[in-house]
């Protein structure tokens, strides 16, 4: 059980707890309610730090372990913040073929970190996915909402650039 | 709307809304207009809800509100040429629409009548002739059931459902069949589970109707957590026709006896979820979905939930973990969950391209489905079709098409004259298939016979430039990411595998280790829980079974044959080729490109040469020499 906290102090404010509260307590009596109280913590904050798994696991009266497990478990729940632009490049199968790999290479020397991080500045967070079902402008990546498609890796400092 | 409560008042709707999607269906004009533009992921990410403004807003300024409408559909299969508009009653097609093209397009064509040629998809042009979308080569090879709706209707007004017979099966289950009857139509059919592993589906709601006969409550559960990557079968039907998703699972209620269902589906598809809420919410409106449907004192009711992006949670154990919140484990099998499933009541499970098909059974009877098809693999399939091919994008035909008609015919076949390589069906469960196995009729057991097998429908065209090693490595770090880690052969296993291929990659292996790769397939298949493990080697072994001397090749000669594998990359530069401008050695950021003192006959430069062990194989040499004088091998 890693009591260990994230790189950024957690900042909740007190409006944010009150939207928690009211999510918890619109789920709670549902069977398997877990998963979508977190998956409203995690729009409510935009990642689930220790701080907030505490709170639903004390609201749910279950144990934090049981909380921290499911977290951990599932690829969506990030324990840690991203950045204002999320990127997240698609290495399903058919961008794969078409040479995601290679944007992603790019954009981790681009930005100086590794997937699943965060710039330094709080500005980027870079992430790896299966499948966004853009098949037909693979390779693909998104920024935040943004959808970019038939990608090369010389594509990716005009497309940067835009978020400077 | 009203709650409709007999068949009169369903048939009334149907009546009023026939007209309007008749337009679309047999090209009937009724002096309106109707623009369908695609709203599925593919197009919506090229910019399809931008067009259905521009459009809007130009119809209005040529005041044309009466005499069209615009409707946002579900996708339309050719995702390739997107964003994608069809004009009906022509069934006029526009591909690669852009917010520029429109005003022109609203000007000409829906003021005046006039088509503008150069925006339609070229293939459906030939000098004066204008083709309707279904005369394509893509869409005339198709066979529609599953995805009859996409593309057709819009899928968040229930009344265009209505229009197409939506709501009859159930009427007609409710009130025609008893439950067995049901069940021995779904049986007879010879309907399989779509979503890879073909398991007979009447037979699955015969075992949740039967085995338990005193249960206090069922689950029926849909598995939309379409976790192959590059496949999107189900997130279409999902986004183009939710309604019937949700008319089949009312049925499947009706045949095991349950009144709840479940939607299990990836929250990575939030216009799915979207839709799925909305047809939901409709149907709960008009009394389909919750007490006393059609008056008969059947209830049902739909949740839906959201997956958290975890492959295994397809996996219909897992799934059902996931559903009760927690981690998503699968879990030993027998008790099969007719016995114990969600919450330790008997389940039934089934793929969403498995239930859009159950409606239409139902109306046109096992007869007409099991002609259809295969001697053991009835109806169609629908496939999502991506990699190295024209037209990227979705395609439904009958089982038993060979796969050379869904590349070549419907597909287009491979772009920039490359040869075909491979075909990858079944995702990271499935395999290669190789060029020599192209005529093959596509059902389940052949292509399990043949090292792949069905899977949920993702197929990948790879073509020379792919190296299958690299392929076989992807699918494995694909697994090793998602393996949950409860048994060992799968957590270990599979890791250790990654290790393997990576070694070979990187040019250290020797023979011994491939046969030490094989074995270890074999164990892990044998000795995983759940079906993510056991399949896991499969695309090691059917790469290894057709692509042996690929293998061979990163072994024995520390070469890649279709240059991707970095590390064994060699980047030379032909010196009678190099013009000398020195391009290449700015470009490179390891400084190992240099100036030799050879100038070639007719060159005014010395020829540059690049230092093998200073280079990184980065190919930024190659990518920026405009006299092709670099290669790598």
């Amino acid at each position: 059980m890693a009591f260990k906290k994230s790189a950024v102090p957690f900042s909740g404010t007190p409006e944010q707890e009150e939207q928690l509260r009211k999510v918890i307590a619109q789920h709670k009596d549902d069977p398997g309610a877990l998963m979508p109280i977190l998956q409203g913590a995690q729009e409510i904050y935009g990642y689930l730090p220790i701080e907030v798994q505490q709170m639903i696991a004390d609201a749910m009266e279950i144990p934090l372990e049981k909380v921290y497990g499911v977290v951990t478990f599932y690829a969506q729940f990030s324990i840690n913040p991203k950045g204002k632009y999320k990127i997240s490049v698609c290495l399903g199968t058919a961008c794969y073929v078409k040479g995601s790999g290679d944007i992603y290479t790019k954009l981790q020397e681009k930005l100086g970190i590794s997937g699943g991080e965060i710039t330094s500045d709080g500005k980027f967070s870079l992430d790896a996915c299966r499948c966004i079902g853009a098949c037909g402008l693979a390779p693909v990546m998104t920024i935040n909402e943004e959808v970019y498609g038939r990608l090369t890796p010389d594509d990716i400092d005009t497309i940067l650039a835009k978020y400077n | 709307m009203n709650v409709i409560k007999t068949i009169d008042e369903l048939n009334a709707i149907k009546a009023k809304y026939a007209d309007v999607v008749g337009t679309r269906i047999e090209g009937k004009g009724n002096g309106v207009r109707d623009v369908l533009v695609c709203g599925g992921t593919g197009c919506t990410s090229s910019g399809s809800m931008k067009i259905i403004d521009v459009l809007k807003e130009e119809i209005k300024k040529n005041g044309l509100e009466d005499k069209v409408n615009v409707i946002k559909t579900g996708c339309f299969g050719l995702c390739a040429l997107g964003p994608i508009m069809i004009v009906y009653p022509e069934g006029t097609f526009y591909s690669k629409t852009e917010p520029e093209h429109i005003p022109e397009i609203v000007e000409q064509h829906l003021k005046n009548g006039q088509p503008v040629k150069k925006y339609l998809y070229a293939e459906t042009v030939s000098g004066d002739e204008i083709k309707s979308l279904n005369e394509t080569a893509f869409y005339a090879n198709q066979h529609r059931v599953a995805l009859r709706n996409c593309g057709v209707i819009s899928p968040e007004h229930v009344e265009e459902y209505i229009a197409r017979d939506g709501y009859q099966a159930l009427y007609k289950c409710l009130t025609q069949l008893t439950p067995d009857d049901v069940i021995e139509t779904i049986l007879n059919s010879g309907l399989r589970g779509r979503g890879g592993a073909g398991f007979p589906t009447g037979k699955k709601w015969m075992l949740a109707r039967n085995l338990v006969k005193d249960a206090d409550q069922k689950f029926v559960c849909c598995n939309a957590d379409e976790g192959d990557p590059g496949a999107f079968m189900d997130r279409s039907v999902l986004e183009g026709d939710p309604h019937t998703v949700i008319e089949a699972m009312a049925i499947a209620g009706y045949a095991i006896g349950a009144n709840q269902g479940y939607i299990y589906v990836r929250a990575e598809y939030p216009i799915a979820v979207e839709r799925l809420k909305i047809a939901i919410s409709q149907a709960e409106e008009i009394g389909m979905l919750g007490d006393d449907i059609f008056g008969t004192g059947f209830s049902f009711r739909l949740g839906l939930r959201l997956g958290a992006g975890a492959f295994v949670c397809g996996e219909e154990t897992a799934l059902m973990t996931s559903i009760e919140g927690n981690r998503g484990e699968p879990r030993p099998r027998p008790p099969f969950p007719a016995v114990k499933g969600l919450f330790g009541k008997p389940t039934v499970l089934n793929n969403v391209e498995t239930y859009a098909n159950v409606c239409q059974i139902i109306l046109n009877g096992a007869d007409w489905f099991a002609s259809m098809g295969t001697e053991k693999s009835k109806g169609t399939k629908v496939f999502a079709l991506g990699g190295k091919i024209h037209n990227t994008g979705l395609v439904e035909v009958p089982m038993g098409t060979t796969l050379r008609t869904v590349i070549e015919d419907i597909g287009g076949g491979i772009p920039n004259g490359k040869k075909f390589k491979a075909a990858q069906t079944g995702g990271p469960s499935g395999g290669c298939i190789p060029a020599q196995h192209l005529d093959i009729p596509i059902d389940y057991d052949n292509l399990i016979s043949i090292g792949s097998m069905m899977g949920s429908g993702g197929l990948i065209v790879m073509d020379e430039d792919n190296c299958m090693v690299d392929i076989a490595k992807f699918f494995l770090d694909f697994t090793v990411d998602e393996s949950c880690g409860k048994c060992t052969p799968c957590r270990i296993g599979t890791k250790r595998m990654y290790e393997m291929l990576e070694k070979i990659t990187k040019g250290n292996a020797t023979m011994e280790d491939l046969d030490k790769l094989e074995k270890l397939c074999y164990y892990i298949k044998d000795n995983a829980l759940c079906g993510l493990g056991q399949t896991a080697p499969n695309p090691v072994l059917s790469t290894m079974r057709y692509f042996r001397d690929e293998y061979e090749a990163h072994i024995k000669e520390k070469r890649c044959p279709a240059g991707v594998c970095k590390s064994l990359l060699n980047f030379t530069i032909d010196k009678d080729k190099c013009v000398g401008c020195g391009l290449c050695a700015r470009n490179c950021p390891a400084s190992a490109i240099t100036r030799t003192d050879y100038v070639a006959p007719g060159k005014k430069l010395a020829a540059m040469a690049i230092d093998s062990q200073k280079c990184v194989k980065c190919g930024a040499c190659m990518d920026n020499c405009k006299f092709n004088a670099i290669s790598k091998g």
